[in-house]
């Protein structure tokens, strides 16, 4: 069972490291947005598994907080969206660009 | 195992801390804080596992809700202005 979470909390720094290399090489905001949410979302999901297999007497608080972040990350980062939206940000690789014109 | 895992991951907060540095506009830095704020949860459940105390937990619990709200208002201000 140990062991069990020692895998769960290496795939979840390994997310979180995909997604730091991620929002490096990535273009534009949204597409920063994009792996910047979507991917540390994994990250803390896994890590907060593996850390419930390791402690099983803390899964309570664990999965209060799984549950939280799970609620709030997608949340702020429509809302960071909307806002860089409205502030005039533009696609790096815009596909319908022609067709609008 | 504990400490490669939090070299591993002090390693991806330093790579977002270049972004949140250089990033061109001001929503680029957002994201990359709303980011650091979701590694610093995990960073604290790890430090959790390692003193072998559930008080960092509740700490890590209110600095997401903390961290959530500094990226909603952030992104208020982007919007409309103070």
């Amino acid at each position: 069972m140990v062991y069990l979470g020692y895998v769960f909390i290496f795939l979840g720094v390994m997310a979180f490291l995909i997604s730091a290399i991620g929002i490096i090489r990535m273009p534009d905001v949204y597409t920063r947005m994009h792996t910047g949410t979507k991917t540390t979302t994994m990250g803390v999901i896994f890590i907060v598994m593996g850390a419930s297999c390791i402690e099983p007497f803390w899964a309570w608080k664990l999965i209060l907080l799984a549950i939280f972040i799970f609620l709030t990350n997608p949340l702020s980062s429509s809302v960071i969206a909307r806002a860089a939206h409205s502030d005039g940000a533009t696609l790096e690789l815009d596909e319908f660009k022609e067709v609008e014109k | 195992m504990f400490e490669l895992v939090t070299i591993i991951l002090l390693l991806s907060m330093m790579i977002t801390i270049y972004r949140f540095l250089k990033g061109p506009t001001l929503a680029d830095r957002v994201v990359a804080f709303d980011m650091m704020n979701t590694m610093g949860v995990s960073l604290l459940v790890l430090l959790a596992l390692y003193y072998q105390r559930s008080l960092y937990l509740d700490i890590a619990l209110v600095f997401g809700l903390i961290g959530f709200l500094g990226s909603t208002i952030f992104g208020r201000y982007i919007e409309k202005g103070i």
